[in-house]
């Protein structure tokens, strides 16, 4: 424990297996200070720029917002909010390249600065020794501070640990080559750094504090020390240069001569780091209240004329740093190159629109000879020198091996997972394989095939779930009917002779002929005389097609309930799944009742073939789908969702009575079956009913209401008959003879039901059926 | 349009063809001293071995539908070529070489899928076929210069290789005469047919063939391998565990066979610097396609083809026994990187993954 | 005399050896899925029944009894390979017949067109799809296998079949392939 504080102090630290000394090119950016560019034309601040989940959007497009405004809230523990970087308006939120290797685009706020740079209204935090913890940590993640290192971790997360953190380690190393942001920001403000450790040190009470930086940044040090001095806890250390001692778990290995466990976070072995950037974040936010709205962002390579460091607003194209630092596109002959980030680890950028996130450290422009164009790749020829490169002790030839010939769990045998990808492998690789790339392909594909696997795993509970479902379903249906068919038989020898047939068509809902024809019969002929007038008036109407749709469905409804309301008196005697069942077969009765309905108001009119043009949109309803029908069915199908809307309030209606069809509105395969026919039949419904005469309407929609309001069971087929009588007195003599007839079906039905009603009042006396039919 | 690559960007500015290059050239001093001490036939089977293994290359790749240009530019066919040319003995006749060049490429390299799919060293396993196939030929060496009966010019060395007979009209044998009128043998060679006669390693080395502790010409010839062999290390070339593993398993075997019987086992010395010891620890077991590429794994490699030398040299039926030793041990090379796999950062053993 | 012996011998011989192996058989086995489980597994579980058979299941069960094992276009390639693998027979190509390989795809419904006649709801395998009659139906994106089965019953042909998008999160490191388009 003190032996590694006193190996640290005297100046000497650990190694780490493999690593590379790359040229460091520092010095081409690293000798001016850090300048300013003038404001964008426009900002375009992607919502996600950080690992984790992005926050929600709370502006909108025209919003004026001021400068440090939130754009985003943290709806989630693992999201950071973004931050106008100045004042202006909200132009858009669309999609716009992202700063991702793979460059899809993605939701980005689009602000137009205003030029008047008008801060919102800041709250420091300059007492914060006295804030009680939580309230720092808030204030650190409302100030949208993600690690500035290059991953971009959450940082709130980071400070909020529970566990105990022995060593706190700010990583100034930035061991790649060309980058030099966080060694000018050391020299300039190495003092606010401090400050943001001094917060970090409150929050965390680690016990030592180190400070690491890279050997080849001597003045960083030196400021570093001089901000530090004060504190004896804060140990500024130099670290060998050696590439990649600015990685995390390297750096640890270094430092403390400790691996984190694979798989595992730092904090697990008592170690936190920090990315010196992160500090002077953490240092605005709570000394000044700033969120995180610039950072520092070197623009080098040789393609540019001026490099240097600048303060960029987030959300700055980098077309407008390639300006400031005059890019001169004449010194790449074979084609524009920008990388972001150092060149080992960097990616291409796919357009110069990309905007600098929170993790932008470096805009690397190389000319042609300062770093080559890839080559062609060529065949291993197994030196080994990659393993000796690789710093994580992984053998990256066999690695390579795998990952191409897709063998991915062999890869992952050869832990792939723990590849930190820091491309030292492909540095040296004498055959210009870009061993990395395999590698993130392996990886991409091993998290997508897993993803798939889980998704596969639920898809395959689902079906099972489903068809267990559907099993058990029919096999209650025909429990049911067993039960129904003894119950039967037991009144059958209760009741009187007489009531015998009239019980079984109750009972026997599915198979029960007379009454349903019958209904069906009524319904048939009214449909026709409906859709004989639809023709002379073929005016559409979709209200009252609305209506007369509605109150066909409503005679069905009526007409199945109160089946279904004999068929729980008859089951009287059974458990509480006869509810589930009897609306079930409720369900079902309803369906063919439709159906019926629907098939016969098909036949008859083409049958008499008096109107052609009814007859031919009939027609084509039943054969299906030539485009030209498809247009057709298009259009009835609008009319008719306007009718199941209607239909929709009066189902919630009868849901009430039938509770668990309602719940299981989507489930309940019988329903489905209701609806399957449905569609077909309702269109139909809709378009003839669109032509049905605005006299009609008015006796009709009183028709209803009285429905509506007085939905009672016993009333529905006395309804029905007289809908049709009114329907009946508007028609052409001919008409009115077939109407006739089937009013006179009706009624007669309506007859025998109101008489069937009277005999299962009979048999409600029991409290419990009167619960389940409600 | 933007250009597109993967990271990293920046790389190190030594290609496959440049580190087989620099194997050639630190190559080239062994080669000087070995045509100083037995004349010009190493470069004259040099050549034909080159030409052929080009050729072959060439043709191979084509057949394939490969581009064989990138292929002939990393020189990996002109290095087969030098290590099987420095390995043959200078005056075998040309077909000799020719048959093992082509034998090397087409067979052992090119059949296995080219380059870095060989499993075989090409220019060892083309040795070993052509020491298997033609015992006489291949065992034929000569004396160094300075012993030599008949002092063999660059023209004798052609026509010996081309015809049989120098210029002179001397045949192999007369040539490999030495100034006391005896065929020579190499310093190997002669104290395995010494032994198997009942003569002491002592009575067999106060013979013209050695001068000293080693072998007249044969140690000038491995110190050159050594000083080029340590150039590659400084040059990080090869890594220092395959030879570093190989002379020290070969040097203490020699030692504790020596210790027990100097009568009869040769020193340390006199088998670290004869033969092809120095050029099979720095430039063939080194051969990166072929030996281990984990480096717990050289150095095993390295020891293990020490100790078959070793054996093979004092036990075997063969004075010298590079070839075999690399040969067999290539094919344990997958199972000792599979075994010998380097504990991964944040694991608490070596090997397989916790999964 | 002796070649009685001898056959007596090597009978004894082979009892003992033919009852060790017996007892190993038993004592030391191994204890494994069956076979139609293992299959199943390997299936992508879209259940879309290009195969022929009603669902992935099924289909395990008929390779277990010697159908072809490339009747999978959901699953492609990997899929035929780790069913070979795993049969012991030779990979061979997908069959055409039952389908190409494709992109994965999500099933979507056009809402606005969606007359809520449930049948893609009793269509689904998986239960994907909700809603109910003459209610707007939607596709639960999540648990969509994108089997294509929900687009034939649909009566107003509402559901498209829109693969799915690519986005930072899935995107699998193809650095050449990925559609740029240039917005200023």
């Amino acid at each position: 424990m003190h032996n590694v504080l006193e190996r640290l102090k005297s100046g000497r630290t650990w190694d780490f297996p493999g690593g590379v000394h790359p040229v460091d090119f520092k010095t081409i950016s690293n000798t001016t200070v850090i300048k300013r560019p003038s404001l964008p034309e426009c900002l375009y601040l992607t919502v996600k720029q950080h690992i984790g989940l992005e926050g929600q959007i709370i502006v909108a497009p025209g919003d004026k917002v001021l400068k440090g405004q939130a754009l985003t809230k943290n709806s989630h523990p693992l999201s950071v909010p973004v931050h106008a970087p100045t004042s202006g308006e909200v132009v858009a939120i669309a999609p716009h390249v992202s700063a991702h290797p793979s460059g899809i685009a993605e939701a980005t706020l689009q602000i137009k600065p205003d030029g008047e740079d008008k801060w919102i209204d800041l709250t420091p935090l300059t007492n914060y020794q006295s804030l009680p913890k939580p309230e720092l940590i808030e204030a650190i993640c409302s100030a949208g501070i993600a690690g500035m290192g290059g991953a971009g971790f959450p940082t709130h997360i980071k400070v909020g640990v529970q566990k105990e953190v022995e060593y706190l380690i700010i990583n100034g190393v930035e061991c790649e080559p060309y980058i030099t942001s966080d060694d000018r920001l050391m020299r300039e403000h190495a003092w606010q750094i401090r400050q943001g450790i001094d917060v970090l040190t409150h929050i965390l009470n680690p016990k030592h504090i180190i400070i690491a930086i890279e050997d080849n940044k001597p003045k960083a040090i030196e400021a570093m020390q001089v901000a530090c001095q004060e504190n004896r806890k804060y140990l500024v250390c130099s670290v060998p240069t050696k590439y990649p001692a600015g990685g995390e778990k390297q750096l640890i290995q270094m430092l403390l001569n400790k691996e984190v466990p694979s798989g595992g976070l730092p904090i697990d072995i008592g170690v936190l780091t920090h990315n010196v950037g992160t500090c002077y974040a953490i240092a605005d936010a709570v000394f000044s209240g700033k969120p995180l709205i610039e950072r520092v962002i070197t623009l080098t390579g040789k393609a540019l004329s001026k490099p240097g460091n600048v303060w960029a607003l987030l959300g700055t194209p980098m077309s407008h740093l390639l300006d400031f630092a005059e890019y001169d596109v004449k010194k790449q002959k074979r084609g524009q190159r920008l990388i972001m980030g150092g060149p080992m680890m960097g990616f291409s950028l796919r357009s110069d629109h990309v905007p600098v996130v929170k993790v932008s450290n470096c805009l690397l422009v190389p000319t042609d000879s300062e770093i080559p164009l890839t080559e062609a790749e060529q065949a291993c020829i197994r030196c080994g020198a990659c393993a000796d490169a690789c710093p994580a002790g992984l053998l990256p030839q066999q690695l390579y091996w795998h990952s191409k010939a897709k063998e991915l769990d062999k890869a992952q045998d050869y832990n792939l997972f723990d590849c930190i990808e820091c491309g030292a492998c492909a540095y040296v690789c004498p055959s210009q394989i870009p061993l990395v790339q395999y590698y993130r392909q392996a990886k991409a594909t091993i998290r997508e095939d897993e993803k798939e696997q889980i998704k596969a795993a639920k898809a395959k509970e689902r079906f099972e779930a489903r068809q267990a479902r559907l099993e058990r379903e029919k096999e209650a249906r025909e429990e049911k009917h067993r039960l129904a068919a003894e119950a039967r038989k037991k009144r059958a020898e209760a009741t009187p002779v007489k009531d015998t047939a009239d019980q079984i068509d109750d009972s026997v809902s599915e198979s029960d002929p007379k009454a349903k024809v019958a209904a069906a019969l009524a319904r048939a002929k009214a449909k026709k005389l409906q859709s004989a007038p639809s023709n002379t008036e073929s005016t559409e109407q979709p209200e009252k097609a609305q209506k007369s749709a509605a109150v066909q469905a409503a005679i069905a409804r009526a007409k199945a309930k109160k089946e279904q309301q004999a068929q729980q008196t008859a089951e009287a005697k059974e458990e509480t799944p006869s509810q589930k069942s009897a609306a079930v077969r409720a369900a079902i009765a309803r369906a063919k009742a439709k159906k019926e309905a629907a098939q016969q108001n098909l036949e008859k009119p083409t049958a008499e073939s008096n109107e052609p043009q009814d007859t031919s949109s009939q027609e084509l309803e039943v054969s299906e789908m030539t485009a030209e029908e498809k247009k057709k069915a298009r259009v009835a199908a609008a009319v008719a969702k306007a009718t199941a809307k209607k239909e929709a309030e009066r189902q919630e209606k009868e849901r009430s009575d039938n509770s668990v069809a309602g719940e299981q509105a989507h489930n309940e395969p019988a329903q489905e079956v209701e609806a399957s026919e449905m569609s077909a039949e309702e269109k139909k419904k809709a378009r003839v009913a669109a032509a049905v005469a605005k006299a009609k309407a008015k006796k009709e929609a009183e028709q209803q209401e009285k429905e509506s309001t007085d939905n009672s069971v016993s009333d529905e087929q006395s309804q029905s008959a007289p809908t049709q009588e009114v329907e009946v007195s508007e028609m052409t003599a001919e008409e009115k003879k077939k109407a006739r007839v089937a009013a006179a079906v009706a009624k007669a039905k309506a007859k025998k039901q109101a008489e069937r009603q009277a005999a299962q009042q009979n048999d409600i006396d029991n409290p419990e059926d009167k619960e389940l039919t409600e | 349009m933007f250009q597109v690559a993967s990271s990293p960007h920046q790389h190190i500015r030594r290609t496959t063809s440049s580190v087989m290059q620099l194997v050639i050239m630190f190559a080239l001093p062994g080669l000087a001293v070995q045509t100083f001490f037995f004349g010009w036939g190493s470069i004259i089977h040099l050549l034909i071995a080159s030409l052929v293994a080009i050729a072959t290359e060439a043709l191979f790749l084509e057949v394939r539908k490969r581009p064989f240009e990138p292929a002939i530019k990393d020189c990996s066919a002109l290095l087969t070529a030098l290590l099987l040319a420095i390995s043959i003995p200078p005056l075998a006749p040309w077909w000799i070489s020719a048959i093992g060049a082509f034998f090397a490429i087409a067979i052992v390299k090119q059949l296995y899928g080219g380059l870095g799919f060989n499993l075989f060293n090409p220019a060892m396993a083309a040795y070993v076929m052509l020491l298997v196939s033609f015992p006489v030929q291949m065992t034929s060496w000569l004396p160094p210069q300075s012993l030599a009966e008949h002092q063999i010019t660059f023209f004798d060395a052609l026509s010996v290789i081309m015809t049989g007979f120098s210029t002179d009209g001397y045949s192999l044998l007369q040539l490999r005469n030495g100034i006391d009128g005896f065929t020579m043998a190499t310093p190997l060679d002669t104290i395995k047919t010494d032994l198997s006669l009942s003569l002491t390693l002592q009575e067999s080395m106060q013979k013209l063939t050695f001068s000293g502790a080693s072998g007249v010409g044969w140690f000038w010839v491995n110190l050159a391998y050594l000083i080029g062999g340590i150039g590659l290390i400084r040059m990080r070339v090869i890594s220092w565990h395959i030879p570093a593993g190989m002379l020290l398993s070969m040097g203490s075997f020699a030692l504790i066979f020596y210790l027990i019987n100097p009568d009869q086992y040769a020193t340390p010395w006199l088998h670290w610097f004869s033969g092809a010891t120095m050029l099979g620890a720095f430039f063939i077991l080194t051969d990166p396609v072929s030996a281990c590429t984990t480096n717990k794994g050289r150095i095993i490699f390295g020891a293990t083809v020490g100790a078959w030398v070793y054996l093979i040299r004092v036990f075997g039926g063969y004075p010298d026994a590079i070839g075999f030793a690399v040969v067999i041990m290539n094919m344990a090379v997958p199972l000792i990187d599979y075994y010998t796999r380097p504990r991964v950062y944040g694991h608490q053993k070596a090997n397989r993954s916790n999964k | 005399m002796t070649a009685a012996i001898a056959l007596i011998a090597v009978g004894i011989l082979a009892l003992v050896f033919g009852a060790i192996l017996g007892f190993a058989a038993i004592r030391f086995k191994v204890e494994s899925d069956p076979l139609v489980d293992q299959l199943d597994e390997v299936l992508p579980q879209t259940q879309c029944g290009q195969c022929g058979y009603p669902g992935c299941r099924p289909y395990a069960e008929a390779i277990a009894n010697g159908d072809d094992i490339n009747k999978c276009p959901p699953g492609g390639e990997a899929t035929i390979k780790k069913l070979a693998d795993m049969m012991g027979v030779e990979a061979v190509p997908l069959d055409a017949a039952h389908g190409e390989e494709d992109v994965t795809k999500v099933a979507y419904i056009r809402e606005d067109e969606c007359i809520g006649c449930t049948k893609c709801i009793v269509a689904c395998p998986v239960d994907a799809i909700v809603g109910a009659t003459r209610q707007m139906h939607t596709v639960i994106t999540d648990e969509c296998t994108g089997c294509d089965l929900c687009v034939a019953p649909c009566p107003v042909d509402c559901i498209d079949m829109i693969p799915v998008k690519q986005s930072a999160q899935n995107w699998r490191w193809d650095l050449n392939s990925i559609p740029i388009k240039e917005i200023s």
